[in-house]
């Protein structure tokens, strides 16, 4: 069967071959134009002054739009309508849209865009979590709360008490390719969208109010991103926007893409934080309470940032059983870039929380910090590993989250057992203790860390899919459905699926580029959730006409059509025995409808955000990782040695692609918390806007040795055949090389190293000459 | 400008080519090959990479900061001249394709490119060839499988450009053919651009968007590009590339050519001239903290006048340097000395990074005692500097920790950093400091980088 094939990427042969288009290789129609936006160069105030005369002058330029220009909406917000396209007057940070140049080459629209002479009355502006909680800048009216027992009472109780707080930086996505639209007038005032975006149908829903039309009159498609990680969900519609409000204006097609330096000063990136954090454990090191107060920058709108800090609040516990938690959420409003969606959406800034206070306490209480997150796991789902402490298997069931959902499918007592075994974890742990006391300058460490990622939206509605699927009357298979392509491998493993179902080869699937006219009122491609909602929903679809088949060739057979199977590209119902393109011409010619529509929701959610109650998620993933580092302590310079990660992908459709996808996860997520420091200036001025300055990890950064398994698991819920998601997950096994980081600092002095991440090695050093000198 | 190239094994002639066009635009929006990307237009991603083959032989040159007069009698090999005419596939594509090396897909060509490259050039040391090519999806692990697996398999024949590049082209306009013209026209043209590898100017036409009226390309000034032992030293040519260097100084001063092994990318420099990166005066340029050490003599020409003087006394100030209107950098002199040369370079990422701090010590110890000291430091002033307090706290004192001690508390005395993006000046003193300490360090055999480090 096709699924379960370890198969490329769909695209693979076109990706290595240079015939792989994105937005920008689409062949444009003669008369084309390009779009670049003039940007405030002022992180707070009021324009006074917007003298475009020079700007309009500037060669081949056609026109220039303004607010003013805008004939309907003028909004590009993708949830409370506060983000302007264009400035309304007010400027919000450095880099905000103030107007559109439209001119005959990108290179004659950026060159315009810089001659504009624009005067402000500048405000000071709110750059800070101190600055935004002093003025009480912030969305939402205070913070959001979710409290389990009393935390409080449960801390003071305590045997042992630890409290800190740190700092977690944001994060660039630094897709390959940048963000880019194309749009296409068409007759009677429709538009055409080709947009490298997660969410086709919010560029949809967004360029129909900003024209004016009902969203029938817009059409958005997208084959394939270079690179999403959430990037791609909400700031493209800027782009697009732009470029059809200009195409309706001009009458001609438009096209723009942010060259690098302005993508980076116009985006969103992860939301940075400052967790505090206080705690108390038993002597044995096990939990007893919790309180974290997290600080989110959230930017100067409001964007996704309110789902991705309740994301952030809900993984809060990752993998431990909190008897009493307390996490207060503030949401804070600042002069800079609307930071929006990033892989783990907010769960990987809540959950290094909690791993810092393992990490604290297993200092504090001199315990392994492998054994201390052992102590502190939920229970193993039935029929799992047995070999966590009776303690914990006594204890009450269900075991719920800190927002009160049951977890009930927990498998980290196997997976961490697996992993501490063929990583050598107890022998490794001894060699580093023994390089460590031969070594002054360079020391290592181990950091183990492990996942427990909840899956869904947390926004109960956007948890639907649809799909289109046609067969033809040879037998070749048409599949569209709502999800996107970024480089994850979805549209291969929903293809899986639909050769599955029809018992054929994938080659038989013609897989068709995301279209708001085929597929309606999808979600984005986001959440992890592509493969769960797309697959479903394609599986559906093809039930559909696999059924409708089954009937014609059962009544051909004489037989009932359950008796009929489809497999091996065959057709088999008691005698008759045809290849699949002979039961697809059969039913084309007892006029059957061979195409049909699928649909799915998923199951059993019920949330209630403001409450904190609830189950907001349909299932959790797992995987653990240890990392292994060397630091040098002079210079704070550190590099990653080994990394063994064991990642749960349940019955993995693809195992390649999700090994690919752990693999990548990974350094992502380990280049979050190294070598990746966004730094802005204290005028609200990004200075590090380009990979010259800004610095993910490159080919000599990844481990040297490298070992990635998938747990072998089913996904106790009923998911497309048992498997479970796995683009975001993977991210946070990251924050094991974060942990190997501060275990490397352990022999410069007794105190904790405090680390902040990311740990550059100048915030390492700086780790250093506070241990060693109380600096 | 009228120039001439192969592309993809075709002979391309064009008149009139703007000076400044890069061969990512020209590729992109003239000839519709849209294989070659534009990741960051800038020279720090490699998706733009292509194969150029002259007469030195086959290198991956990034085409986004590439002017096409610098393909004047080149051959260029962009992603779709990587498969053959037929479409058969290149080992490393192919290879690609079974590992999973390629997600998103956007970097892939750029790969591709560089795979192809050290394939055809039997290299092996796949973390230096990639290290100029960024992939946000894979991280990296199933892309070296690949480039492993390709490496035994045998060149196809259509990647060999070497045989078709022409010996000898015609002289056009803007590229002068050796350092007498180029003296002679410069002179006259004081106000020109010069353009080595254009691995700096080309983010002047592409970021900063300025229009480079007058400009002149160096690099079919051959006599500029040469390394000859003279009696005072290696004379190294203007125009010899960072690889040119890299490789001369692998002989000689080891420590150098390490720190050159994570100066910008193989494509930078593959294109990043020695003069380019003197002259163009930058307080983090990596070569004058080296050169400032090693008692280099920088020389300079004007039309038929020469001169000299230590390299140091070129860096004026923040942004100026001794070098009048119409003048250039025509070599510089390295003397020969025993190797005692120890470059640190500091840099939030190891590869393909601009240094916060780049160090230099080259330090004679007899008998105990230091007999001589030249320390050089990028990054730590306006412009780079000795650290010559550090040097006299040295020198005719055992070379011990007391010293050491001296020595690190006068780079307080010389230099006053400043905090910008890449380091804290508290970080740039504390790292300058600790690399005083590495030196010694390194002089007792501890290990000295955790890039020595193996699991």
């Amino acid at each position: 069967m096709s699924v379960s094939k370890p198969l490329p990427h769909d695209a693979a042969a076109l990706h290595v071959t240079g015939r792989a288009r994105y937005v920008d290789d689409i062949p444009t129609p003669r008369g084309t134009l390009h779009l670049a936006f003039g940007q405030s160069t002022v992180a707070r105030g009021k324009i006074t002054e917007l003298n475009l005369s020079e700007v309009r002058a500037s060669n081949d330029v056609v026109a220039v739009l303004t607010a003013d220009d805008l004939p309907f909406d003028n909004d590009v917000s993708p949830s409370i309508h506060d983000e302007p396209l264009l400035s309304d007057g007010t400027v919000h940070y450095v880099g905000q849209p103030v107007f559109a140049v439209i001119a005959r080459s990108h290179r004659a629209a950026r060159v315009a865009a810089r001659k504009a002479k624009i005067a402000y009355e500048e405000e000071i502006p709110i750059l800070t979590i101190e600055a935004a909680l002093q003025a009480n800048s912030r969305f939402e009216d205070g913070p959001r709360i979710y409290e389990k027992g009393d935390a409080a009472a449960a801390i003071a109780a305590a045997a042992h008490r630890i409290e800190g707080e740190f700092e977690i930086g944001g994060q660039e996505h630094f897709y390959l390719e940048g963000q880019a639209a194309l749009a296409l007038p068409q007759d009677n005032g429709d538009m055409v969208v080709h947009a490298s975006t997660q969410h086709p149908t919010e560029i949809q829903h967004k360029v129909a109010e900003a024209l004016g039309v009902p969203m029938h009159a817009v059409r958005v498609e997208t084959r394939r991103m270079g690179g999403g990680f959430g990037g791609k969900e909400s700031q493209g519609n800027a782009l697009a926007v732009a470029c059809a409000v200009a195409a309706r204006l001009t009458g001609q097609p438009c096209k723009m893409r942010y060259d690098r330096d302005d993508d980076m000063v116009i985006t969103g990136k992860r939301h940075d934080f400052k967790i505090l954090y206080e705690a108390g454990f038993d002597t044995e090191g096990r939990i007893l309470g919790v309180n974290f107060v997290h600080y989110v920058r959230c930017g100067w709108a409001q964007d996704l940032s309110l789902p991705v800090a309740d994301r952030a609040m809900l993984h809060a516990d990752n993998a431990y059983l909190l008897p009493a938690a307390r996490i207060e959420s503030h949401r804070l409003r600042t002069n800079m870039q609307s930071a929006t969606a990033f892989r783990g959406f907010g769960g990987p800034q809540g959950m290094i929380g909690i791993e810092r206070v393992m990490d604290h306490a297993s200092h504090v209480l001199g315990l392994d910090p492998v054994t201390i997150r052992q102590r502190n796991y939920y229970s193993e789902m039935a029929g799992g590993d047995t070999s966590a402490p009776a303690y914990i298997r006594d204890r009450e069931k269900p075991e719920t989250t800190p927002y009160g959902m049951a977890v009930t499918d927990f498998e980290l007592h196997g997976i961490t057992r697996a992993l501490v075994d063929s990583s050598d974890y107890a022998a490794r742990r001894a060699a580093v203790a023994d390089w460590n006391a031969r070594n002054e300058t360079i020391k290592r460490g181990i950091g183990f860390s492990p996942v427990k990622f909840g899956i869904s939206f947390t926004l109960t509605h956007l948890n639907q899919a649809g799909a289109l699927v046609h067969v033809y009357q040879d037998g070749s298979i048409h599949l569209n459905h709502g999800g996107t392509e970024m480089g994850q491998g979805l549209f291969q493993k929903v293809a899986q699926v639909a050769a599955a179902r029809f018992g054929v080869e994938t080659e038989r699937v013609k897989i068709t580029a995301t279209d708001t006219g085929k597929v309606p009122n999808t979600s984005a491609t986001a959440a992890s959730s592509g493969s769960d909602l797309n697959g479903m929903a394609v599986r559906a679809a093809c039930d559909t006409i696999r059924a409708r088949i089954a009937d014609v060739v059962a009544q051909n057979a004489g037989v009932a059509a359950q008796n009929v199977t489809f497999a091996d590209g065959r057709v088999r119902a008691g005698d008759v025995d045809i290849g699949f393109e002979d039961a697809a011409a059969m039913a084309y010619l007892a006029r059957v409808s061979l195409s049909a529509t699928g649909f799915y929701k998923t199951p059993k959610l019920d949330w209630d955000r403001i409450a904190g109650q609830g189950r907001p998620f349909f299932y959790f993933a797992y995987g653990a990782a240890l990392t292994e580092v060397a630091v040098d302590l002079r210079t704070g310079e550190n590099r990653i040695l080994r990394v063994d990660a064991l990642h749960d992908a349940g019955a993995s459709l693809n195992p390649a692609l999700d090994i690919g996808q752990v693999e990548g996860g990974y350094v992502q997520g380990a280049g979050w918390l190294t070598t990746e420091e966004l730094v802005w200036d204290d005028q609200g001025k990004l200075r590090t806007h380009a990979p010259s300055t800004y610095k993910i990890p490159a080919c000599s950064d990844r481990p040297d040795i490298f070992n990635v398994t998938l747990w072998d698991g089913k996904n106790p819920e009923k998911t497309i055949y048992r498997s479970k998601a796995v683009g975001e997950p993977p991210f946070m096994l990251g924050i094991s090389a974060f942990l190997a980081l501060g275990d490397a600092l352990s022999s410069c002095g007794a105190g904790y190293h405090g680390l902040n991440a990311p740990a550059t090695a100048e915030e390492v050093w700086h780790a250093v000459q506070r241990m060693s000198h109380g600096a | 400008m009228d120039i001439t190239f192969l592309l993809n094994g075709e002979s391309v002639e064009l008149r009139n080519v703007p000076p400044t066009v890069t061969l990512l635009d020209w590729l992109r929006d003239e000839r519709g090959l849209t294989g070659t990307k534009e990741g960051c237009n800038e020279g720090d991603c490699g998706a733009c990479s292509v194969i150029v083959t002259d007469q030195g032989g086959a290198r991956t040159l990034n085409a986004c900061i590439l002017f096409m007069p610098q393909l004047h009698g080149k051959a260029v090999r962009t992603v779709e001249g990587v498969s053959g005419p037929d479409g058969t596939l290149h080992p490393v594509q192919q290879a690609m394709i079974d590992h999973h090396g390629s997600q998103c897909g956007f970097c892939t060509p750029g790969f591709i490119t560089s795979m192809a490259c050290a394939h055809l050039n039997g290299d092996h040391g796949y973390d230096d060839a990639l290290a100029g090519n960024l992939c946000r999806c894979t991280g990296y692990a199933p892309i070296i499988r690949a480039a492993h697996s390709a490496a035994n398999q045998p060149v196809p024949d259509w990647m060999d450009d070497a045989a078709s590049v022409p010996a000898t082209v015609d002289a056009v306009q803007c590229l002068p053919r050796s350092s007498d013209e180029l003296a002679a026209w410069y002179s006259a043209n004081p106000d020109a651009t010069l353009i080595g590898g254009a691995t700096d100017v080309g983010l002047w036409v592409t970021k900063h968007l300025r229009d480079l009226e007058k400009v002149a390309f160096l690099h079919r000034c051959t006599d500029l590009q040469t390394i000859t032992d003279t009696p005072d030293g290696t004379r190294i040519g203007a125009g010899c590339t960072m690889t040119q260097v890299h490789e001369w100084a692998t002989a000689r001063h080891p420590s150098y050519a390490e720190m050159i092994r994570r100066y910008g990318s193989r494509q930078v420099r593959n294109a990043a001239t020695i003069g380019g990166n003197i002259a163009n005066g930058s307080p983090i340029g990596d070569n004058p903290p080296a050169l400032i050490a090693l008692g280099a003599t920088l020389h300079l020409r004007h039309g038929d006048t020469r001169r000299e003087m230590p390299i140091e006394d070129f860096f004026v100030e923040y942004g100026k340097q001794d070098r009048a209107p119409g003048e250039f950098v025509e070599a510089v002199t390295i003397p020969d000395q025993p190797d005692r040369l120890k470059v640190y370079k500091l840099s939030k990422r190891f590869d393909q990074d601009i240094s916060a701090v780049c160090g230099a010590f080259n330090l004679s110890v007899e008998n105990g005692i230091v007999t001589a000291a030249r320390i050089a430091f990028g990054g730590m002033a306006g412009t780079p500097k000795r650290a010559k307090t550090a040097e006299a706290a040295l020198i005719g004192n055992p070379w011990n920790a007391e010293s050491v001690a001296a020595a690190q508390a006068a780079i307080e005395t010389d230099y006053t950093p400043l905090s910008d993006m890449r380091a804290s000046a508290r970080y740039r003193l504390g790292a300058a400091r600790a690399m005083v300490l590495r030196a010694w360090h390194e002089d007792s055999g501890a290990p000295l980088s955790v890039l020595e480090v193996t699991p």
